[in-house]
Protein backbone atom coordinates (compact mmCIF):
# COMPACT_ATOMS: atom_id res chain seq x y z
CA UNK A 1 0.00 0.00 0.00
CA UNK A 2 1.04 3.54 -0.64
CA UNK A 3 3.60 5.06 1.69
CA UNK A 4 1.51 8.09 2.66
CA UNK A 5 -1.38 5.91 3.74
CA UNK A 6 0.81 3.67 5.82
CA UNK A 7 1.78 6.84 7.63
CA UNK A 8 -1.76 8.18 7.90
CA UNK A 9 -3.33 4.95 9.04
CA UNK A 10 -0.75 3.34 11.31
CA UNK A 11 -1.77 0.29 13.28
CA UNK A 12 -1.90 2.21 16.58
CA UNK A 13 -4.34 4.65 14.98
CA UNK A 14 -6.50 1.87 13.56
CA UNK A 15 -6.43 0.15 16.96
CA UNK A 16 -7.61 3.30 18.76
CA UNK A 17 -10.32 3.94 16.18
CA UNK A 18 -11.67 0.41 16.61
CA UNK A 19 -11.32 0.29 20.39
CA UNK A 20 -11.34 3.89 21.57
CA UNK A 21 -10.09 4.33 25.15
CA UNK A 22 -12.13 6.20 27.78
CA UNK A 23 -15.11 5.71 25.47
CA UNK A 24 -18.54 5.94 27.04
CA UNK A 25 -20.41 8.40 29.24
CA UNK A 26 -18.51 9.70 32.28
CA UNK A 27 -20.58 9.53 35.46
CA UNK A 28 -21.12 12.83 37.26
CA UNK A 29 -19.00 15.06 34.96
CA UNK A 30 -18.00 18.62 35.84
CA UNK A 31 -18.26 19.76 32.22
CA UNK A 32 -19.49 18.25 28.96
CA UNK A 33 -18.83 19.79 25.57
CA UNK A 34 -20.35 18.31 22.41
CA UNK A 35 -19.05 19.20 18.98
CA UNK A 36 -19.92 18.21 15.47
CA UNK A 37 -18.36 18.57 12.06
CA UNK A 38 -21.20 19.70 9.79
CA UNK A 39 -19.40 18.71 6.60
CA UNK A 40 -19.11 15.02 7.48
CA UNK A 41 -21.54 14.51 10.35
CA UNK A 42 -18.90 13.36 12.84
CA UNK A 43 -19.88 14.05 16.45
CA UNK A 44 -17.93 13.92 19.69
CA UNK A 45 -19.10 14.76 23.21
CA UNK A 46 -16.28 15.08 25.74
CA UNK A 47 -16.83 15.05 29.52
CA UNK A 48 -14.27 16.05 32.11
CA UNK A 49 -14.32 15.57 35.84
CA UNK A 50 -12.22 18.35 37.38
CA UNK A 51 -10.69 18.00 40.85
CA UNK A 52 -11.29 21.55 42.15
CA UNK A 53 -8.50 21.43 44.80
CA UNK A 54 -5.72 20.48 42.42
CA UNK A 55 -7.48 21.97 39.35
CA UNK A 56 -6.68 18.70 37.64
CA UNK A 57 -8.50 16.50 35.14
CA UNK A 58 -9.48 13.62 37.40
CA UNK A 59 -11.70 11.81 34.93
CA UNK A 60 -12.40 11.90 31.20
CA UNK A 61 -14.83 10.17 28.87
CA UNK A 62 -16.16 10.68 25.37
CA UNK A 63 -18.99 9.45 23.21
CA UNK A 64 -19.86 9.89 19.55
CA UNK A 65 -18.86 8.59 16.15
CA UNK A 66 -16.52 9.56 13.39
CA UNK A 67 -13.90 8.42 10.93
CA UNK A 68 -10.81 6.55 12.10
CA UNK A 69 -8.69 9.72 12.31
CA UNK A 70 -11.31 11.50 14.41
CA UNK A 71 -11.88 8.61 16.82
CA UNK A 72 -8.19 7.74 17.23
CA UNK A 73 -7.23 11.35 17.85
CA UNK A 74 -9.90 11.76 20.54
CA UNK A 75 -9.00 8.43 22.14
CA UNK A 76 -5.26 9.25 22.29
CA UNK A 77 -6.08 12.71 23.63
CA UNK A 78 -8.09 11.32 26.57
CA UNK A 79 -5.16 9.09 27.62
CA UNK A 80 -2.83 12.05 27.57
CA UNK A 81 -5.04 14.61 29.30
CA UNK A 82 -6.00 12.53 32.33
CA UNK A 83 -4.20 13.74 35.49
CA UNK A 84 -3.08 17.00 33.89
CA UNK A 85 -3.78 20.45 35.35
CA UNK A 86 -5.75 22.87 33.20
CA UNK A 87 -2.51 24.70 32.35
CA UNK A 88 -0.76 21.45 31.38
CA UNK A 89 -3.72 20.36 29.25
CA UNK A 90 -3.68 23.78 27.56
CA UNK A 91 0.00 23.34 26.73
CA UNK A 92 -0.70 19.87 25.29
CA UNK A 93 -3.40 21.40 23.14
CA UNK A 94 -0.95 23.97 21.74
CA UNK A 95 1.63 21.30 21.02
CA UNK A 96 -0.94 19.18 19.19
CA UNK A 97 -2.19 22.12 17.15
CA UNK A 98 1.33 23.04 16.08
CA UNK A 99 1.93 19.49 14.90
CA UNK A 100 -1.38 18.83 13.15
CA UNK A 101 -1.49 22.11 11.21
CA UNK A 102 2.14 21.76 10.17
CA UNK A 103 3.24 24.97 11.92
CA UNK A 104 5.79 23.03 13.95
CA UNK A 105 8.57 21.63 11.74
CA UNK A 106 8.71 17.84 11.74
CA UNK A 107 12.01 17.73 13.66
CA UNK A 108 10.64 19.98 16.40
CA UNK A 109 7.45 18.07 17.21
CA UNK A 110 7.58 17.78 21.03
CA UNK A 111 8.38 14.31 22.37
CA UNK A 112 5.87 15.03 25.14
CA UNK A 113 3.07 14.32 22.62
CA UNK A 114 3.96 10.62 22.81
CA UNK A 115 1.74 8.40 20.67
CA UNK A 116 -0.10 11.49 19.43
CA UNK A 117 2.92 12.02 17.19
CA UNK A 118 1.65 9.10 15.13
CA UNK A 119 -1.03 11.50 13.87
CA UNK A 120 1.58 13.84 12.35
CA UNK A 121 0.91 12.26 8.93
CA UNK A 122 -2.46 14.01 8.88
CA UNK A 123 -0.77 17.33 8.10
CA UNK A 124 -0.18 16.08 4.57
CA UNK A 125 -3.95 15.73 4.08
CA UNK A 126 -5.35 19.26 4.60
CA UNK A 127 -8.97 18.14 4.18
CA UNK A 128 -8.54 15.65 7.04
CA UNK A 129 -7.07 18.04 9.65
CA UNK A 130 -10.56 18.89 10.88
CA UNK A 131 -11.17 15.17 11.51
CA UNK A 132 -8.15 15.02 13.81
CA UNK A 133 -9.08 18.18 15.69
CA UNK A 134 -12.77 17.61 16.51
CA UNK A 135 -12.07 16.02 19.92
CA UNK A 136 -9.53 18.75 20.64
CA UNK A 137 -12.06 21.49 19.92
CA UNK A 138 -14.22 19.81 22.53
CA UNK A 139 -11.26 19.74 24.97
CA UNK A 140 -10.59 23.42 24.43
CA UNK A 141 -14.24 24.21 25.14
CA UNK A 142 -14.26 21.98 28.22
CA UNK A 143 -11.11 23.57 29.67
CA UNK A 144 -12.55 27.05 29.19
CA UNK A 145 -15.68 26.13 31.06
CA UNK A 146 -16.04 25.70 34.82
CA UNK A 147 -19.25 23.67 34.84
CA UNK A 148 -22.30 22.59 32.84
CA UNK A 149 -22.74 21.58 29.23
CA UNK A 150 -22.09 23.30 25.92
CA UNK A 151 -22.49 22.56 22.24
CA UNK A 152 -20.63 23.83 19.19
CA UNK A 153 -20.09 23.17 15.53
CA UNK A 154 -16.65 23.24 13.96
CA UNK A 155 -16.15 25.68 11.14
CA UNK A 156 -14.60 23.40 8.52
CA UNK A 157 -12.36 26.21 7.25
CA UNK A 158 -10.96 26.87 10.70
CA UNK A 159 -8.01 24.64 11.50
CA UNK A 160 -7.04 26.70 14.55
CA UNK A 161 -7.85 25.32 17.94
CA UNK B 1 -45.95 8.09 -49.46
CA UNK B 2 -42.44 6.73 -49.78
CA UNK B 3 -40.89 9.37 -47.58
CA UNK B 4 -42.47 8.42 -44.20
CA UNK B 5 -41.81 4.77 -44.96
CA UNK B 6 -38.21 5.51 -45.66
CA UNK B 7 -37.96 7.55 -42.46
CA UNK B 8 -39.49 4.69 -40.48
CA UNK B 9 -37.06 2.15 -41.86
CA UNK B 10 -34.13 4.43 -41.11
CA UNK B 11 -35.41 4.75 -37.60
CA UNK B 12 -35.61 0.99 -37.22
CA UNK B 13 -32.16 0.63 -38.63
CA UNK B 14 -30.79 3.07 -36.08
CA UNK B 15 -32.62 1.26 -33.31
CA UNK B 16 -31.18 -2.12 -34.13
CA UNK B 17 -27.69 -1.12 -35.19
CA UNK B 18 -25.06 -1.22 -32.44
CA UNK B 19 -24.27 2.25 -31.16
CA UNK B 20 -21.47 3.43 -33.41
CA UNK B 21 -20.12 5.94 -30.93
CA UNK B 22 -16.41 6.20 -30.36
CA UNK B 23 -16.54 6.86 -26.62
CA UNK B 24 -12.74 6.85 -26.35
CA UNK B 25 -12.54 9.66 -28.91
CA UNK B 26 -15.13 11.66 -26.99
CA UNK B 27 -13.10 11.21 -23.83
CA UNK B 28 -10.11 12.80 -25.56
CA UNK B 29 -12.18 16.00 -25.87
CA UNK B 30 -11.74 16.46 -22.11
CA UNK B 31 -8.21 17.78 -21.50
CA UNK B 32 -8.50 17.57 -17.70
CA UNK B 33 -8.97 13.80 -17.74
CA UNK B 34 -5.52 13.28 -19.22
CA UNK B 35 -3.51 13.67 -16.01
CA UNK B 36 -2.15 11.79 -13.03
CA UNK B 37 -3.05 12.48 -9.39
CA UNK B 38 -0.87 11.06 -6.61
CA UNK B 39 1.12 9.34 -9.36
CA UNK B 40 -1.90 7.41 -10.70
CA UNK B 41 -4.00 8.08 -13.81
CA UNK B 42 -7.00 10.18 -12.80
CA UNK B 43 -10.27 8.25 -12.56
CA UNK B 44 -12.91 10.95 -12.23
CA UNK B 45 -16.07 9.48 -10.70
CA UNK B 46 -17.62 12.66 -9.30
CA UNK B 47 -19.61 14.01 -12.24
CA UNK B 48 -22.81 14.21 -10.18
CA UNK B 49 -21.05 16.93 -8.18
CA UNK B 50 -19.69 18.62 -11.30
CA UNK B 51 -18.97 17.39 -14.80
CA UNK B 52 -15.73 18.06 -16.64
CA UNK B 53 -15.64 20.30 -19.73
CA UNK B 54 -14.84 19.35 -23.32
CA UNK B 55 -12.44 21.39 -25.41
CA UNK B 56 -15.43 22.66 -27.46
CA UNK B 57 -16.98 24.37 -24.40
CA UNK B 58 -13.66 25.84 -23.25
CA UNK B 59 -12.98 27.11 -26.79
CA UNK B 60 -16.44 28.70 -27.07
CA UNK B 61 -15.83 30.71 -23.89
CA UNK B 62 -12.33 31.74 -25.00
CA UNK B 63 -13.65 32.73 -28.43
CA UNK B 64 -16.39 34.81 -26.86
CA UNK B 65 -13.93 36.75 -24.69
CA UNK B 66 -11.39 37.11 -27.50
CA UNK B 67 -13.84 38.31 -30.15
CA UNK B 68 -17.37 39.17 -29.05
CA UNK B 69 -17.53 40.33 -25.43
CA UNK B 70 -19.42 43.45 -24.44
CA UNK B 71 -22.44 44.21 -22.29
CA UNK B 72 -25.78 42.96 -23.58
CA UNK B 73 -29.12 44.54 -24.45
CA UNK B 74 -28.04 48.14 -24.10
CA UNK B 75 -25.34 48.88 -26.62
CA UNK B 76 -25.78 50.11 -30.14
CA UNK B 77 -22.32 49.10 -31.24
CA UNK B 78 -21.24 45.94 -33.04
CA UNK B 79 -19.77 44.06 -30.08
CA UNK B 80 -22.84 44.68 -27.97
CA UNK B 81 -24.98 43.30 -30.77
CA UNK B 82 -22.80 40.21 -30.99
CA UNK B 83 -22.85 39.65 -27.22
CA UNK B 84 -26.61 40.09 -27.14
CA UNK B 85 -27.02 37.66 -30.04
CA UNK B 86 -24.80 35.14 -28.27
CA UNK B 87 -26.70 35.47 -25.00
CA UNK B 88 -30.16 35.31 -26.56
CA UNK B 89 -28.97 32.53 -28.85
CA UNK B 90 -28.12 30.50 -25.76
CA UNK B 91 -31.62 31.11 -24.44
CA UNK B 92 -33.11 29.91 -27.70
CA UNK B 93 -30.82 26.85 -27.62
CA UNK B 94 -31.89 26.06 -24.04
CA UNK B 95 -35.55 26.23 -25.04
CA UNK B 96 -34.85 23.68 -27.78
CA UNK B 97 -32.81 21.54 -25.37
CA UNK B 98 -35.85 21.28 -23.07
CA UNK B 99 -38.46 21.31 -25.86
CA UNK B 100 -39.97 24.46 -24.37
CA UNK B 101 -42.41 26.40 -26.52
CA UNK B 102 -40.55 29.69 -26.61
CA UNK B 103 -37.23 31.20 -25.42
CA UNK B 104 -39.24 33.48 -23.12
CA UNK B 105 -39.84 30.42 -20.93
CA UNK B 106 -36.11 30.29 -20.10
CA UNK B 107 -34.60 32.46 -17.33
CA UNK B 108 -30.86 32.28 -16.73
CA UNK B 109 -29.72 32.07 -13.12
CA UNK B 110 -26.51 31.17 -11.28
CA UNK B 111 -27.58 27.55 -10.99
CA UNK B 112 -30.14 25.12 -9.63
CA UNK B 113 -29.97 26.62 -6.16
CA UNK B 114 -30.69 30.15 -7.34
CA UNK B 115 -33.45 28.93 -9.65
CA UNK B 116 -35.28 27.27 -6.75
CA UNK B 117 -34.71 30.22 -4.44
CA UNK B 118 -36.09 32.51 -7.15
CA UNK B 119 -39.32 30.51 -7.36
CA UNK B 120 -39.64 30.28 -3.57
CA UNK B 121 -39.06 34.03 -3.13
CA UNK B 122 -41.46 35.12 -5.90
CA UNK B 123 -44.13 32.59 -6.79
CA UNK B 124 -43.98 31.01 -3.33
CA UNK B 125 -44.03 34.31 -1.49
CA UNK B 126 -47.14 35.41 -3.37
CA UNK B 127 -49.11 32.15 -3.54
CA UNK B 128 -48.32 30.15 -0.41
CA UNK B 129 -50.14 31.19 2.76
CA UNK B 130 -50.81 30.08 6.32
CA UNK B 131 -52.17 26.55 6.50
CA UNK B 132 -51.24 25.73 2.90
CA UNK B 133 -49.16 22.65 2.18
CA UNK B 134 -45.84 22.43 0.32
CA UNK B 135 -45.04 18.87 -0.74
CA UNK B 136 -41.50 17.64 -1.42
CA UNK B 137 -39.77 14.26 -1.00
CA UNK B 138 -37.19 12.78 1.37
CA UNK B 139 -34.85 12.41 -1.61
CA UNK B 140 -34.34 16.14 -2.06
CA UNK B 141 -30.94 17.80 -2.17
CA UNK B 142 -30.72 20.59 0.42
CA UNK B 143 -31.19 23.05 -2.47
CA UNK B 144 -34.72 21.74 -3.02
CA UNK B 145 -35.47 21.44 0.70
CA UNK B 146 -34.27 24.49 2.62
CA UNK B 147 -35.92 27.15 0.38
CA UNK B 148 -39.28 25.41 0.97
CA UNK B 149 -38.59 24.85 4.66
CA UNK B 150 -37.86 28.56 5.09
CA UNK B 151 -40.86 29.62 2.97
CA UNK B 152 -43.11 27.37 5.09
CA UNK B 153 -41.72 28.93 8.26
CA UNK B 154 -42.22 32.47 6.96
CA UNK B 155 -45.78 31.78 5.87
CA UNK B 156 -47.01 29.39 8.52
CA UNK B 157 -47.44 26.76 5.81
CA UNK B 158 -46.82 23.06 6.35
CA UNK B 159 -43.94 21.22 4.65
CA UNK B 160 -44.79 17.58 3.89
CA UNK B 161 -42.51 14.82 2.62
CA UNK B 162 -43.15 11.80 0.44
CA UNK B 163 -41.14 9.19 2.36
CA UNK B 164 -38.33 7.06 0.98
CA UNK B 165 -38.88 3.34 1.50
CA UNK B 166 -35.33 2.68 2.78
CA UNK B 167 -31.96 1.70 1.34
CA UNK B 168 -33.58 0.99 -2.03
CA UNK B 169 -34.10 4.74 -2.47
CA UNK B 170 -37.58 4.47 -3.97
CA UNK B 171 -40.34 6.85 -2.97
CA UNK B 172 -43.30 5.32 -1.18
CA UNK B 173 -45.83 6.48 -3.77
CA UNK B 174 -48.63 4.57 -2.04
CA UNK B 175 -48.74 7.64 0.23
CA UNK B 176 -49.29 10.04 -2.67
CA UNK B 177 -53.09 10.19 -2.47
CA UNK B 178 -52.95 11.02 1.20
CA UNK B 179 -50.22 13.68 0.81
CA UNK B 180 -51.05 15.28 -2.54
CA UNK B 181 -54.35 16.97 -1.63
CA UNK B 182 -55.94 20.23 -2.80
CA UNK B 183 -54.19 21.89 0.17
CA UNK B 184 -50.87 21.45 -1.67
CA UNK B 185 -49.98 24.72 -3.40
CA UNK B 186 -46.60 23.56 -4.62
CA UNK B 187 -45.10 20.13 -5.26
CA UNK B 188 -41.32 20.13 -5.78
CA UNK B 189 -39.35 16.95 -6.43
CA UNK B 190 -36.12 15.71 -7.89
CA UNK B 191 -36.16 14.00 -11.26
CA UNK B 192 -33.11 11.88 -10.34
CA UNK B 193 -31.83 11.51 -6.78
CA UNK B 194 -28.22 12.68 -6.40
CA UNK B 195 -27.69 10.22 -3.53
CA UNK B 196 -29.72 7.17 -4.54
CA UNK B 197 -29.81 7.34 -8.32
CA UNK B 198 -33.57 6.84 -8.17
CA UNK B 199 -35.41 7.95 -11.31
CA UNK B 200 -38.76 9.44 -10.33
CA UNK B 201 -41.78 9.24 -12.68
CA UNK B 202 -41.82 13.00 -13.32
CA UNK B 203 -44.65 13.09 -15.87
CA UNK B 204 -46.90 10.93 -13.72
CA UNK B 205 -46.20 13.02 -10.59
CA UNK B 206 -46.96 16.24 -12.48
CA UNK B 207 -50.19 14.77 -13.85
CA UNK B 208 -51.29 13.89 -10.33
CA UNK B 209 -50.36 17.39 -9.13
CA UNK B 210 -52.47 18.99 -11.86
CA UNK B 211 -55.49 16.99 -10.69
CA UNK B 212 -55.35 18.78 -7.32
CA UNK B 213 -54.29 22.15 -8.75
CA UNK B 214 -50.76 22.08 -7.33
CA UNK B 215 -47.95 23.89 -9.14
CA UNK B 216 -44.93 21.67 -9.85
CA UNK B 217 -41.18 22.25 -9.78
CA UNK B 218 -38.85 19.55 -11.09
CA UNK B 219 -35.21 19.54 -9.96
CA UNK B 220 -33.46 18.29 -13.10
CA UNK B 221 -29.90 18.92 -11.86
CA UNK B 222 -29.01 15.23 -12.19
CA UNK B 223 -31.08 14.48 -15.28
CA UNK B 224 -30.75 17.38 -17.74
CA UNK B 225 -27.31 16.36 -19.00
CA UNK B 226 -27.88 12.63 -18.81
CA UNK B 227 -31.23 11.90 -20.49
CA UNK B 228 -33.82 13.62 -22.63
CA UNK B 229 -35.74 16.14 -20.54
CA UNK B 230 -38.86 17.38 -22.31
CA UNK B 231 -40.81 19.95 -20.31
CA UNK B 232 -43.94 19.44 -22.42
CA UNK B 233 -43.88 15.70 -21.94
CA UNK B 234 -43.22 16.10 -18.20
CA UNK B 235 -45.89 18.78 -17.95
CA UNK B 236 -44.24 20.70 -15.10
CA UNK B 237 -44.73 24.37 -14.22
CA UNK B 238 -41.05 24.92 -13.37
CA UNK B 239 -37.90 22.94 -14.13
CA UNK B 240 -34.41 23.82 -12.95
CA UNK B 241 -30.82 22.72 -13.55
CA UNK B 242 -27.19 23.88 -13.45
CA UNK B 243 -24.84 24.37 -16.38
CA UNK B 244 -21.77 22.95 -14.65
CA UNK B 245 -23.29 19.48 -14.28
CA UNK B 246 -23.96 19.22 -18.03
CA UNK B 247 -20.48 20.07 -19.41
CA UNK B 248 -21.04 23.83 -19.09
CA UNK B 249 -19.28 26.39 -16.89
CA UNK B 250 -20.06 27.12 -13.25
CA UNK B 251 -22.20 30.14 -12.41
CA UNK B 252 -24.87 29.63 -15.07
CA UNK B 253 -28.14 27.80 -14.53
CA UNK B 254 -31.61 27.55 -15.92
CA UNK B 255 -35.12 28.18 -14.69
CA UNK B 256 -37.78 26.99 -17.08
CA UNK B 257 -41.27 28.30 -16.29
CA UNK B 258 -44.65 28.27 -17.92
CA UNK B 259 -45.58 31.78 -19.16
CA UNK B 260 -48.70 31.85 -16.97
CA UNK B 261 -46.53 31.14 -13.89
CA UNK B 262 -43.97 33.84 -14.75
CA UNK B 263 -46.85 36.27 -15.32
CA UNK B 264 -48.07 35.86 -11.74
CA UNK B 265 -44.67 36.37 -10.11
CA UNK B 266 -43.34 39.61 -8.60
CA UNK B 267 -39.73 40.56 -9.46
CA UNK B 268 -36.88 38.71 -7.73
CA UNK B 269 -33.83 40.97 -7.74
CA UNK B 270 -34.31 44.48 -9.07
CA UNK B 271 -31.95 46.86 -10.85
CA UNK B 272 -30.60 47.24 -14.35
CA UNK B 273 -31.69 45.17 -17.37
CA UNK B 274 -35.05 44.22 -15.82
CA UNK B 275 -36.89 47.55 -16.07
CA UNK B 276 -39.12 49.19 -18.65
CA UNK B 277 -39.00 52.64 -17.08
CA UNK B 278 -37.89 54.14 -13.78
CA UNK B 279 -39.00 57.28 -11.94
CA UNK B 280 -37.81 58.63 -8.58
CA UNK B 281 -40.52 56.76 -6.68
CA UNK B 282 -41.70 53.96 -8.94
CA UNK B 283 -40.56 51.61 -11.65
CA UNK B 284 -42.10 49.40 -14.33
CA UNK B 285 -40.65 45.96 -14.87
CA UNK B 286 -40.11 43.82 -17.92
CA UNK B 287 -41.93 40.50 -18.24
CA UNK B 288 -40.05 37.19 -18.21
CA UNK B 289 -37.40 36.31 -18.95
CA UNK B 290 -35.58 39.66 -18.64
CA UNK B 291 -37.71 40.77 -15.69
CA UNK B 292 -36.03 38.03 -13.64
CA UNK B 293 -32.48 38.77 -14.77
CA UNK B 294 -31.43 41.94 -12.99
CA UNK B 295 -27.91 43.17 -13.65
CA UNK B 296 -25.37 42.19 -16.28
CA UNK B 297 -25.88 38.47 -16.86
CA UNK B 298 -23.24 35.74 -17.13
CA UNK B 299 -22.94 36.01 -20.91
CA UNK B 300 -19.82 33.86 -21.18
CA UNK B 301 -21.55 31.26 -19.04
CA UNK B 302 -24.52 31.20 -21.40
CA UNK B 303 -22.14 30.87 -24.37
CA UNK B 304 -20.43 27.91 -22.69
CA UNK B 305 -23.78 26.36 -21.85
CA UNK B 306 -24.84 26.70 -25.49
CA UNK B 307 -21.72 24.83 -26.60
CA UNK B 308 -22.33 22.18 -23.94
CA UNK B 309 -25.87 21.56 -25.18
CA UNK B 310 -24.65 21.31 -28.76
CA UNK B 311 -22.03 18.79 -27.65
CA UNK B 312 -24.54 16.69 -25.69
CA UNK B 313 -27.00 16.56 -28.55
CA UNK B 314 -24.26 15.66 -31.01
CA UNK B 315 -23.51 12.61 -28.87
CA UNK B 316 -27.21 12.06 -28.22
CA UNK B 317 -28.71 12.09 -24.78
CA UNK B 318 -30.33 8.69 -25.32
CA UNK B 319 -26.88 7.24 -25.98
CA UNK B 320 -25.43 8.98 -22.93
CA UNK B 321 -28.27 7.67 -20.78
CA UNK B 322 -27.62 4.08 -21.87
CA UNK B 323 -23.87 4.45 -21.40
CA UNK B 324 -24.13 5.93 -17.87
CA UNK B 325 -26.71 3.41 -16.76
CA UNK B 326 -24.62 0.55 -18.05
CA UNK B 327 -21.66 1.74 -15.96
CA UNK B 328 -23.83 2.18 -12.86
CA UNK B 329 -25.40 -1.25 -13.25
CA UNK B 330 -21.95 -2.80 -13.74
CA UNK B 331 -20.64 -0.98 -10.64
CA UNK B 332 -23.65 -2.02 -8.59
CA UNK B 333 -23.19 -5.67 -9.57
CA UNK B 334 -19.43 -5.68 -8.96
CA UNK B 335 -19.79 -3.97 -5.56
CA UNK B 336 -22.59 -6.31 -4.51
CA UNK B 337 -20.21 -9.23 -5.07
CA UNK B 338 -17.81 -7.88 -2.43
CA UNK B 339 -18.40 -8.81 1.21
CA UNK B 340 -19.33 -6.07 3.68
CA UNK B 341 -20.61 -3.58 1.11
CA UNK B 342 -23.86 -1.74 1.79
CA UNK B 343 -25.42 -0.37 -1.40
CA UNK B 344 -27.94 2.44 -1.62
CA UNK B 345 -30.58 3.07 -4.24
CA UNK B 346 -32.64 0.81 -6.48
CA UNK B 347 -31.12 -2.42 -7.81
CA UNK B 348 -32.73 -1.83 -11.19
CA UNK B 349 -33.78 1.28 -13.16
CA UNK B 350 -31.09 3.44 -11.63
CA UNK B 351 -29.37 6.48 -13.06
CA UNK B 352 -25.61 6.73 -13.54
CA UNK B 353 -24.44 6.83 -9.93
CA UNK B 354 -23.92 4.42 -7.04
CA UNK B 355 -23.66 5.27 -3.33
CA UNK B 356 -22.23 2.70 -0.98
CA UNK B 357 -20.53 2.04 2.33
CA UNK B 358 -17.92 -0.46 3.45
CA UNK B 359 -18.65 -2.20 6.73
CA UNK B 360 -16.45 -0.78 9.53
CA UNK B 361 -14.86 1.80 7.24
CA UNK B 362 -15.92 5.43 7.51
CA UNK B 363 -16.76 7.01 4.14
CA UNK B 364 -14.10 9.69 4.62
CA UNK B 365 -11.40 7.08 5.18
CA UNK B 366 -12.57 5.26 2.08
CA UNK B 367 -12.60 8.39 -0.08
CA UNK B 368 -9.17 9.54 1.17
CA UNK B 369 -7.65 6.17 0.31
CA UNK B 370 -9.41 5.94 -3.08
CA UNK B 371 -8.00 9.41 -3.83
CA UNK B 372 -4.57 7.92 -3.22
CA UNK B 373 -5.36 5.43 -5.98
CA UNK B 374 -6.19 8.33 -8.31
CA UNK B 375 -9.94 7.84 -7.95
CA UNK B 376 -12.13 10.88 -7.28
CA UNK B 377 -15.23 9.90 -5.29
CA UNK B 378 -17.63 11.96 -3.26
CA UNK B 379 -17.79 11.22 0.45
CA UNK B 380 -20.19 12.79 2.91
CA UNK B 381 -23.91 13.34 3.11
CA UNK B 382 -24.15 14.60 -0.51
CA UNK B 383 -26.20 17.59 0.67
CA UNK B 384 -28.87 15.30 2.00
CA UNK B 385 -28.41 15.11 5.76
CA UNK B 386 -31.96 14.14 6.80
CA UNK B 387 -32.00 11.21 4.37
CA UNK B 388 -28.69 9.87 5.68
CA UNK B 389 -30.01 10.26 9.22
CA UNK B 390 -33.12 8.29 8.28
CA UNK B 391 -30.96 5.49 6.86
CA UNK B 392 -28.94 5.50 10.09
CA UNK B 393 -25.64 6.54 8.49
CA UNK B 394 -23.57 9.70 8.80
CA UNK B 395 -22.23 9.64 5.31
CA UNK B 396 -21.66 7.48 2.28
CA UNK B 397 -19.27 7.22 -0.63
CA UNK B 398 -20.56 7.88 -4.14
CA UNK B 399 -19.27 7.01 -7.58
CA UNK B 400 -21.02 8.95 -10.33
CA UNK B 401 -20.53 8.51 -14.04
CA UNK B 402 -20.60 10.35 -17.32
CA UNK B 403 -20.03 9.25 -20.88
CA UNK B 404 -16.28 9.85 -20.59
CA UNK B 405 -15.99 7.08 -17.98
CA UNK B 406 -15.21 3.49 -18.89
CA UNK B 407 -15.68 -0.03 -17.54
CA UNK B 408 -11.90 -0.18 -17.03
CA UNK B 409 -12.28 2.73 -14.61
CA UNK B 410 -14.99 0.84 -12.73
CA UNK B 411 -12.61 -2.12 -12.51
CA UNK B 412 -10.02 0.22 -10.95
CA UNK B 413 -12.63 1.38 -8.45
CA UNK B 414 -13.46 -2.20 -7.47
CA UNK B 415 -9.77 -3.02 -7.12
CA UNK B 416 -9.33 0.05 -4.91
CA UNK B 417 -12.35 -0.80 -2.73
CA UNK B 418 -11.00 -4.34 -2.26
CA UNK B 419 -7.59 -2.98 -1.22
CA UNK B 420 -9.20 -0.56 1.22
CA UNK B 421 -11.32 -3.30 2.75
CA UNK B 422 -8.27 -5.52 3.20
CA UNK B 423 -6.28 -2.62 4.67
CA UNK B 424 -8.85 -1.82 7.34
CA UNK B 425 -9.43 -5.48 8.13
CA UNK B 426 -5.75 -6.12 8.93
Amino acid sequence: MDVDFEELYQSVILDHSRKPRNFGPLPDPTVTVAGDNPTCGDEIALSLKIDPQADKVAGVGFTGSGCSICMASASLMTLKVKGKTRAEAGALLNDFQGMITGKTPEAEIPKALGDLRLLSGVRKFPQRVKCATLGWHALKGALAQTEGAAKFSVDPKDADL
Amino acid sequence: MWLPLFAASMHDLAKHAPAAIDWAALRRDFPILNQEVHGKPLVYLDSAASSQKPRQVIDAIVHYYEHDHSNVHRGIHELSNRATAAYEGARERTARFLNANTPEEIVFTRGTTESINLVAATWGERHVGAGDHILITELEHHANLIPWQQLARRKGAELLYIPVQGDNGRLDLSRLDELLTPKVKLFAFTHISNTMGTVNPAAELCRRAREVGAVTLVDAAQSAGHCLVDVQEIGCDFLVFSGHKILGPTGIGVLYGKPERFAEMPPYQTGGEMIVSVDWHEAKFKPAPHGFEAGTPHVAGAVGLHAAMDYLDDVGRRNIWEHDRDLAAYTYTRLSELPGVRLFGPGTDRAGLVSFLLEDVHAHDLVTMADGHGIALRGGHHCNQPLHRKLGVKSSARASFYFYNTREEVDKLIESVEKIRAFFAR
